[in-house]
């Protein structure tokens, strides 16, 4: 049986594979300066959450195969029309309206630039990033939001021109499989799985 | 654009008068490993019962709905953790809801609480809220916490909550702070006030005497925020009591608590910042269109609102709660203050937002001592003092407590006995904490009005809540 939990969907039902959870025992938890009297209990747990993208999944997809994919409302009765969203939304947050896909690849590599940015020195328990991790917030023109990512070389500043990179060898079907470079940067440079 | 129509303009009205008759908390620390989030829960209830000069199971008897405050239920790993605390406080088989907002929840259980009895549905309502964040490890805190960002398009990226934050500092920082170390300086003041008030304060987590140059020379987190700069982690609970004007009278006839009239407000905006679109500022009363006209020249790249560096949120509670409560400038109409300070910087964004000053101009709050119990340039009593329990940063930040914490500091104030419930040497004795030689009674002399500001996330919930002497109200029929 393989240590990782796999799930495929049939018939539009969840199909498990493997092992889902791994038993770890509980230990007491004891007061060192009180004689060593019972205070609790440890509870460890191992779970894998099933999560589904619904109508982001093609967003997702898309950033594997080297394209930025985000949404515009076209509906002509709507006082948001033309408006261009990424973060992707399926909807129109408006009418609520279902927005066009649009390809918005070009539009990243050619105008994406920092609005602002933050170098963390700390990270959360289950991060995969190298620390520190450079958070940017990104501009582009035509678009009236401000995407979060990170950015994989140099050190980020306020209009800095940056393009956006995908890690299509073995990608993780995350929003960490879209990164950013500096403009300029060549393919040898990218880290390892990274295309343009 | 966003743009608001009338109707989501119009100011809340309440449908009968609501009362704080009473307010508990309980020591507030990193981690409470000998008790149970229910036992916390009890002290808070018993101190509000004791504020009243009457019995627990008094108290108990005049409750009729209950609003429990409770925000990460993965921390505590107890679903319908409502359920438990409303069975171990006793007040089964009466009806209650749990209410989750984030760094909010406190002040939105507030704002479920004040509606319960304005409505009439309740003649007295309890409000409580508790966290419990010491059960895991503080990087699977941190984990946990970021949790509360979209979990598709941003905890992915590092599982740090305070990066998302950071981002928005940053750009504050760089706008309209101008990258100055005059203003830096000014940020680390907040935290040498905030932890120095908390010396002050039994119930406060982190009480420490600190100098500016500490604050600087703390561990960076996000630059230019470092550790002394953030807020705490806590563990603790805190509950209050609302009433109807018959049962406030009632309930508070043997005791020194005033009953206080109290309004809460809400507003909300994105989860993620990314999503924030571009409008007009929306104004609160003693502001013009006029004044941000130019805002973007005064402060270059300052022209985008709510941008990354106002929280829209705030605002809209302010607005509303300005309206209910009669406040047409909140630095002259109010006495007392209690902000939500997840950060130093975060501290001075909700100044604007809130209107205490114009926005582009919030650390001017903090420079002009106005801030201060004692402003530090006149030796004369501060114009609007704020976080005098020591906040977030000082007092404690047990999320589903906090907002509630805070409007029971406000009403110490208003009771005028914020010395009595803070200096006294049992209570320092009985949390096993050393009350310093030098306390100081920070009691805000002649108080009559407050407010407390609750506050979620990047920004996505705000609450506001309006605390005031009955006899000193702004507006007749608020």
């Amino acid at each position: 049986m393989s240590m990782y939990g796999h799930v495929f969907v049939k018939n539009n039902q969840y199909k498990f594979k493997g092992q889902f959870h791994h038993l770890t025992p509980n230990t007491p938890i004891r007061n060192a300066d009180d004689g060593w009297k019972l205070l609790g209990v440890t509870n460890p747990r191992d779970m894998t959450y099933i999560h589904s993208y619904g109508g982001e999944a093609i967003f997702f997809e898309s950033l594997s195969q080297g394209k930025l994919l985000g949404t515009r409302c076209d509906n002509a009765g709507c006082a948001s029309k033309g408006t261009v969203y990424i973060p992707f939304r399926t909807h129109c947050p408006d009418c609520l309206g279902k927005n066009t896909v649009i390809d918005l690849t070009d539009t990243a590599k050619k105008t994406a630039h920092v609005h602002t940015f933050m170098v963390c020195a700390r990270s959360g328990a289950f991060n995969v990033l190298d620390k520190p991790i450079k958070f940017i917030n990104i501009e582009f023109d035509g678009v009236q939001t401000i995407l979060m990512s990170y950015l994989s070389l140099g050190e980020p500043a306020f209009g800095m021109k940056v393009v956006p990179i995908f890690k299509t060898g073995s990608p993780t079907f995350t929003i960490l499989d879209l990164s950013w470079v500096p403009e300029g940067t060549t393919q040898a440079q990218l880290p390892e799985g990274f295309s343009f | 654009m966003i743009t608001f129509s009338k109707q989501q303009l119009k100011i809340p009205k309440l449908q009968r008068p609501v009362y704080l008759v009473t307010a508990g908390q309980s020591k507030f620390d990193r981690a409470f490993p000998d008790k149970r989030t229910e036992e916390l829960c009890i002290d808070a209830f018993t101190m509000a019962a004791s504020l009243l000069d009457i019995s627990p199971a008094e108290l108990k008897r005049y409750i009729h709905t209950c609003y429990y405050g409770h925000f990460a239920d993965h921390f505590g790993d107890q679903l319908l953790g409502e359920s438990v605390i409303h069975d171990r406080l006793g007040l089964d088989p009466l009806g209650n809801v749990g209410v989750k907002t984030g760094g909010a929840t406190g002040g939105s259980t507030l704002w479920e609480g004040v509606k319960a009895v304005a409505s009439g549905y309740s003649d007295c309502a309890l409000v409580m809220g508790w966290e419990r964040m010491d059960e895991v490890p503080t990087d699977e805190g941190n984990f946990l916490i970021s949790c509360a960002a979209d979990k598709d398009w941003e905890s992915p990226l590092g599982h740090i909550y305070t990066g998302y934050y950071a981002v928005m500092a940053q750009r504050y920082w760089q706008i309209f702070g101008k990258a100055e170390d005059s203003f830096r300086k000014t940020l680390a003041e907040i935290a040498v006030k905030h932890h120095g008030y908390a010396r002050f304060n039994p119930f406060a987590h982190s009480p420490m005497k600190i100098t500016v140059d500490d604050v600087l020379n703390s561990p960076v987190v996000a630059y230019p925020l470092r550790a002394l700069d953030c807020c705490l982690m806590s563990v603790g609970a805190a509950c209050t009591i609302l009433c109807d004007e018959d049962t406030a009278f009632k309930l508070t006839k043997n005791s020194k608590n005033k009953p206080l009239r109290i309004w809460v407000a809400a507003g909300s905006h994105t989860l993620r910042p990314a999503d924030r679109l571009h409008m007009d500022i929306p104004l609160l009363p003693h502001e013009t269109a006029d004044q941000y006209k130019d805002l973007g020249e005064r402060f270059p790249g300052g022209e985008r609102y709510p941008g990354f560096t106002g929280f829209l949120a705030a605002r809209m509670a302010a607005y509303y709660s300005y309206g209910m409560a009669g406040i047409t400038n909140p630095l002259e109409d109010l006495d007392v203050i209690e902000l939500h300070d997840a950060f130093t910087i975060s501290d001075v964004q909700t100044y604007e937002d809130v209107g205490l000053r114009p926005y582009g101009y919030g650390r001017d709050y903090v420079e002009s001592g106005d801030c201060y119990h004692t402003n530090p340039h006149t030796g004369k009593p501060g114009k609007l003092p704020s976080n005098l329990s020591g906040g977030l940063i000082g007092c404690m930040h047990a999320v589903g407590a906090t907002g509630i914490m805070q409007t029971l500091e406000v009403a110490t104030h208003l009771w005028n006995r914020w010395a009595e419930i803070h200096g006294d040497e049992k209570r320092w004795k009985d949390f096993n904490r050393e009350k310093p030689q030098d306390w100081t009674d920070l009691q805000v002399k002649g108080a009559k009005r407050g407010m407390a500001i609750s506050h979620a996330g990047v920004g996505s919930h705000v609450t506001s809540t309006i605390l005031m002497d009955p006899d000193h109200l702004i507006k007749k029929d608020a």
